[in-house]
């Protein structure tokens, strides 16, 4: 049980597990083996309707980038937005972070792996918990 | 000659730039009544409109401009398309003449962006308190958290993406293609800028997402384009000096993105790409090498040097070697965006589909003047708009 005073903490989005080892959690097609991340209503590849829960590899090369340094008021730039292929096929975007946000330390293919940060506290004191990679 | 065939009977365009002091309306309506009198006819001869405009696109813009030039009572398709807004607009007036249910039609894009600041993205309000929203079940904005949504960021990826797969291609490449595009606007009095820079200029302005600078991204701004078509048989009772300054579509193509994998987290602007390059060349009958121009969609430089390859205007990866040894300038192999292209001409989203054919027409008819390409008979246009949707029209000067 958790005490009344531990923080409570909610993922920034419901395909991040948070836990003792988090990870993202798709939903994969049983026909062809397409993964989403959103609610689907069918297959986009193949249109068939059953899904089963997979989970995605935590370590993955980055395929791509941008480094952002003009954003909304509230984001803080510079900052690294990436293009990861997971070892298991699956690409997901997110930050790079723990890497100076500059082209010579952001290199493509280099290799990274999924963490996870506090990103913000709510009114009532709920942390939202996000993920990003940094390099292995 | 195909008996069947849409032609393209006048045109016109407003230069882009800022108009606070006319409305949408106005630029469409001028567009409107300038191509109707290019190709010699009026309002009373058109079967149907298509009428393009993102921001507006509630609005009845087509019959808005029809109760400045004239209400006639034909339809009027509105449509929206992201930036292929107005290539499809002039797709909706194709089909309907190659349907025969007309054998003329106005088609017109407009966009009234003033200076809307895009670059940035759509501000991020923090959650007072955290509730799962939305088919990803978030509780915040995550722009800027889970990667970017900046289109200078989005379209960076993108060339990025194409530097991992390929060799010889990086910031200078990118930086090379605003290069080119702000030296050809200093010929295009239709341009909203019309400035060269110098490399160092473009690679030291300031980075909104790198790869891309300020100067390797499109401005917002205000404008309109027309374009009348007709059918081969209507075009044929016309007068000969009418059908002399005609030009042909040879292929009109729209297509959406099918699924890859990636396409989930980055928007695949390739492969319907090179889908609708595919099928343009097949029902036109040519090939890239036949090319004489094109006027591509460089919203941002990263994304025209990856369209190169899409369109096969180099060799498969040779991207990068394409813009270097010079190929798309508009003394190389094949002149890309001479006209300026939406980095300097400008991209008044609604009319850049049709703007588009504005230019590569002017250049088929031999009266482009200052940036004229010689002897140009055969151009290819296209378009992207994110979600995705790809236009693709190759045009055809008159045999």
């Amino acid at each position: 049980m958790p005490s009344a005073r531990e923080v409570q903490q909610v993922p920034i989005v419901d395909y991040l597990r948070v836990g003792a080892r988090p990870y993202l959690r798709a939903r994969e097609c049983t026909n062809c083996g397409a993964r989403f991340f959103d609610r689907r209503n069918a297959c986009a590849s193949c249109g068939r309707v059953e899904f089963v829960n997979a989970r995605v590899s935590n370590r993955g090369v980055l395929k791509s980038f941008s480094i952002v340094h003009n954003a909304a008021p509230s984001i803080p730039v510079p900052y690294v937005s990436a293009v990861v292929e997971a070892d298991d096929g699956t690409t997901v975007r997110s930050n790079l972070v723990d890497c100076p946000p500059d082209p010579e330390h952001v290199k493509l293919g280099m290799k990274v792996r999924l963490t996870t940060y506090v990103c913000g506290t709510d009114d009532g004191g709920t942390e939202c918990v996000a993920f990003g990679y940094c390099p292995v | 000659m195909a008996g069947d065939a849409v032609w393209i009977l006048g045109t016109s365009m407003t230069r882009f730039g800022r108009y606070p002091e006319l409305d949408a309306v106005d630029l469409a309506s001028r567009v409107c009544l300038e191509a109707l009198a290019d190709g010699e006819v009026t309002i009373h001869d058109m079967d149907v409109m298509g009428a393009g405009t993102l921001f507006q696109a509630s609005t009845s813009m087509g019959q808005r401009i029809q109760k400045q030039i004239g209400q006639t009572g034909i339809p009027v398709y509105n449509v929206t398309n992201a930036c292929a807004t107005g290539a499809t607009a002039l797709r909706t007036v194709y089909l309907s003449i190659k349907a025969g249910e007309a054998s003329m039609g106005l088609a017109v894009g407009v966009e009234q962006m003033g200076k809307m600041g895009l670059l940035r993205g759509g501000s991020k309000e923090d959650a007072q308190v955290y509730e799962p929203s939305g088919r990803y079940g978030a509780v915040t904005g995550v722009d800027g958290i889970l990667g970017t949504e900046t289109m200078p960021g989005v379209f960076g990826q993108a060339g990025m993406a194409y530097a991992y797969e390929n060799d010889g291609v990086g910031f200078e490449q990118f930086a090379r293609v605003a290069y080119k595009n702000h030296l050809h606007s200093t010929l295009n009095p239709l341009a909203q800028y019309q400035k060269e820079f110098s490399m160092e200029q473009i690679m030291g302005s300031p980075v909104q997402s790198y790869p891309n600078t300020t100067l390797m991204c499109c401005p917002t701004g205000d404008g309109a384009a027309a374009a009348v078509l007709v059918s081969e048989e209507r075009l044929r009772s016309m007068p000969k000096r009418v059908q002399k300054r005609a030009v042909r579509i040879a292929a009109s193509v729209l297509t959406s993105d099918p699924y890859v994998e990636s396409g989930q987290v980055q928007p695949d602007v390739n492969t319907l790409t090179r889908n609708a390059a595919a099928q343009a060349y097949e029902k036109a009958g040519i090939g890239p090498e036949d090319l004489d121009l094109v006027e591509l969609h460089d919203c941002f430089a990263t994304a025209e040097l990856i369209h190169y390859d899409n369109l096969g205007l180099c060799e498969p990866g040779g991207a990068g070697d394409f813009i270097d040894s010079g190929g798309p300038f508009r003394d190389g192999r094949t002149p890309v965006n001479v006209s300026g292209g939406l980095i300097s001409k400008g991209h008044p989203i609604g009319a850049t589909g049709v703007a588009n054919i504005y230019e590569v027409t002017t250049h088929l008819r031999g009266e482009a003047g200052d940036r004229q390409i010689e002897g140009a008979k055969v151009g290819l246009t296209h378009v992207i708009g994110l979600g995705s949707a790809c236009g693709l029209h190759i045009l055809e000067k008159a045999a």
